[in-house]
């Protein structure tokens, strides 16, 4: 009765075959980060000195190191950092704690999946027209910096979110019961239990920042500069512009420079993934509920 | 004991209870930060561009008109139609490849894959995305370009296969990401009461979980064409940026977006050019918008069920 016919051997071959077909798929998806990764090691890697690292560039750009664009990263980030992550904190803190389903928290989470979702060029262009402009920082680590936070806002507020609401709700009804407020309730037991979550986001967030070129481009960025910047008011050069300038604007660029920027950027960008990825995983294992 | 709360602790329950209305106050105001954040694009945008819809745009020309020409002496132009044409055969293209891919990949993941080969796969993709955009213009630029050259014999190989071959691989990981989720979404009561009744895995996702997960993956779909549509630097880098009303891959074309980032360099703000590139942005964001809220719209189809 229960002999294997035609059609179960028929229903057999489908399945391996759409099994290997979309394998196959996920493969060819997945090895160009390997390939682009082994090119740029293998091109790049020897450009990469202490001296490349510390030095300026000189001759046009054409040699020397990439210090300023460097250090210009870090005054980025750090910036942006500074102003997205306090108020990503809140919003997710608003959303997972405070906020029912209302017009008014679907209105919010429609404006964070758009904020995420604008072009970078529409970001910079707003850049421009409200923190260089209307709000007169000029061009500066300032206006660039701010453009980056809102830009990235989503993803601290979507990583933040999530490890929130992981913290089992049973918790802050023992807490509530014992009479706390919701901010103690939050200060003391919501927080602590999900403090690693909301790191990984921001590491995330680090790394987003750092890669970016299109809304720093013209609000603080600037492709060459001789001196290094001494307030959020200056300007300053950047890892990802410099990759852009040296790849398509400065000539007589020895052919392996750029990829020992690009392997710089990818590395930062990669190894700051890891980390947030590596730390969830950990995270994931050590959980006690 | 009688007096079961005194002074000192009506003080500090006081303090409490300030505290409390404080944060709500401040945790709000982060909340709605994300909407204040929204329409201040929009108002930006559209204030620094709105003098040339007012004043110099002349609507026929700017739909129909393949002639972008905004720093012509004699007679600038503001034609969008080549520049619409290399967004969307770049998109195009890049989807064409990319949405088959991504699916696949996300049903793999998703329902074949187990253990540590899933997690290795899902890494990668992560880290696909992790690449930055001003990276995948130079791989665009001098790793694809010598190798689109060599194997095709063309004289250069910046153009829009070059664009939508990066585009494609940057649009994947958020297909497969949110596709695998509305995957993940169909509970398992669905899987296991087709297997019961004797369906292979695969009949189990082509049959049940496919149609179950439909909304998801086409918002999946829908998100991953916003991304491409609105990316700037790879296109900029990898397409050739040369004005052109593309009639086959190997044609050199220019997106919206990397008209932006190429020409807001040159301008003066408040001049016409300027005004012109800010009313890019503000069609930029009217379809982004709109492709997101879409997007939402379907999602929030799946859960009313």
């Amino acid at each position: 009765m229960f002999e294997r016919t035609e059609l179960n051997a028929r229903n057999d071959r489908t399945q391996a075959l759409v099994k290997v077909l979309f394998g196959v798929m996920t493969v060819l998806l997945a090895l160009p980060v390997l390939i682009i990764l082994g090119m740029l090691v293998v091109r790049g890697g020897p450009m990469i000195s202490w001296e490349f690292l510390t030095a300026d560039p000189t001759n046009g750009m054409t040699e020397g190191g990439i210090y300023p664009a460097l250090v210009g990263t870090i005054w980025l980030v750090s910036v942006a950092l500074l102003i997205s992550v306090p108020i990503g904190i809140a919003a997710a803190l608003y959303l997972s704690e405070y906020a029912r389903d209302t017009w008014m928290t679907r209105a919010i989470n429609l404006a964070i999946i758009n904020l995420a979702g604008v072009p970078s060029i529409v970001h910079a262009l707003f850049g421009v027209g409200a923190f260089v402009l209307f709000f007169k920082f000029g061009t500066s680590i300032l206006a660039a910096s701010l453009t980056l936070a809102i830009m990235t806002l989503p993803v601290v507020i979507v990583a933040t979110r999530e490890s929130l609401q992981a913290v089992p709700h049973e918790f802050r009804e023992a807490c509530w019961n014992m009479g706390a407020t919701r901010w103690q309730t939050i200060r003391r037991i919501v927080l602590p239990n999900s403090i690693s979550g909301i790191l990984t986001g921001v590491i995330l967030e680090v790394s987003r920042t750092a890669g970016e070129t299109a809304p720093i481009m013209f609000t603080g960025a600037a492709m060459f500069l001789p001196f290094l910047p001494q307030s959020v008011m200056d300007q300053t050069m950047a890892l990802s512009l410099h990759l852009f300038a040296i790849s398509t604007q400065v000539t007589d660029v020895p052919e392996e420079l750029p990829y020992g920027v690009a392997l710089v950027l990818i590395g930062l960008v990669l190894a700051l993934n890891a980390v947030s990825i590596g730390f969830r995983t950990w995270l994931r294992g050590r959980k006690k509920w | 004991m009688s007096t079961v709360i005194d002074s000192g602790d009506a003080d500090r329950l006081d303090a409490a209870w300030w505290i409390d209305r404080i944060v709500k106050v401040l945790v709000f105001a982060g909340g709605i930060s994300a909407i204040v954040f929204i329409l201040g694009i929009f108002a930006f945008v559209t204030k620094e561009g709105f003098g040339f819809v007012l004043k110099d745009m002349d609507v026929v020309e700017f739909f129909t008109s393949p002639n972008w020409r905004p720093t012509s002496d004699t007679k600038p132009t503001h034609g969008i139609l080549a520049l619409l044409a290399g967004t969307a055969s770049i998109t195009g293209f890049a989807m064409l490849i990319s949405v088959p891919f991504s699916l696949g990949a996300a049903i793999y993941i998703g329902e074949f894959a187990t253990g540590k080969t899933r997690e290795t796969l899902k890494v990668l993709v992560e880290m696909l995305a992790a690449i930055p955009s001003v990276v995948w213009g130079f791989i665009g630029l001098s790793i694809m370009n010598p190798l689109i050259i060599d194997l095709f014999d063309v004289p250069v190989g910046l153009c829009m296969l070059n664009a939508g071959l990066i585009l494609g691989l940057m649009a994947a990981p958020i297909m497969t990401t949110i596709a695998e989720d509305a995957l993940k979404a169909v509970p398992d009561g669905y899987r296991e009461a087709a297997e019961a009744m004797g369906a292979t895995r695969w009949q189990v996702i082509w049959k049940v979980v496919i149609p179950a997960a439909k909304n998801g993956l086409v918002a999946a779909v829908l998100l991953g064409v916003g991304r491409g549509f609105g990316e700037t630097m790879a296109v900029l880098m990898a397409s050739g940026h040369s004005i052109n009303m593309p009639e086959g891959v190997f044609d050199p074309v220019r997106a919206l977006t990397a008209t932006i980032a190429a020409e807001l360099g040159e301008t003066v703000a408040g001049d016409t050019h300027y005004q012109a590139l800010f009313t890019l942005g503000i069609l930029l964001f009217a379809v982004t918008f709109v492709i997101n809220l879409t997007a939402d719209l379907v999602v929030r189809g799946i859960r009313k069920k």
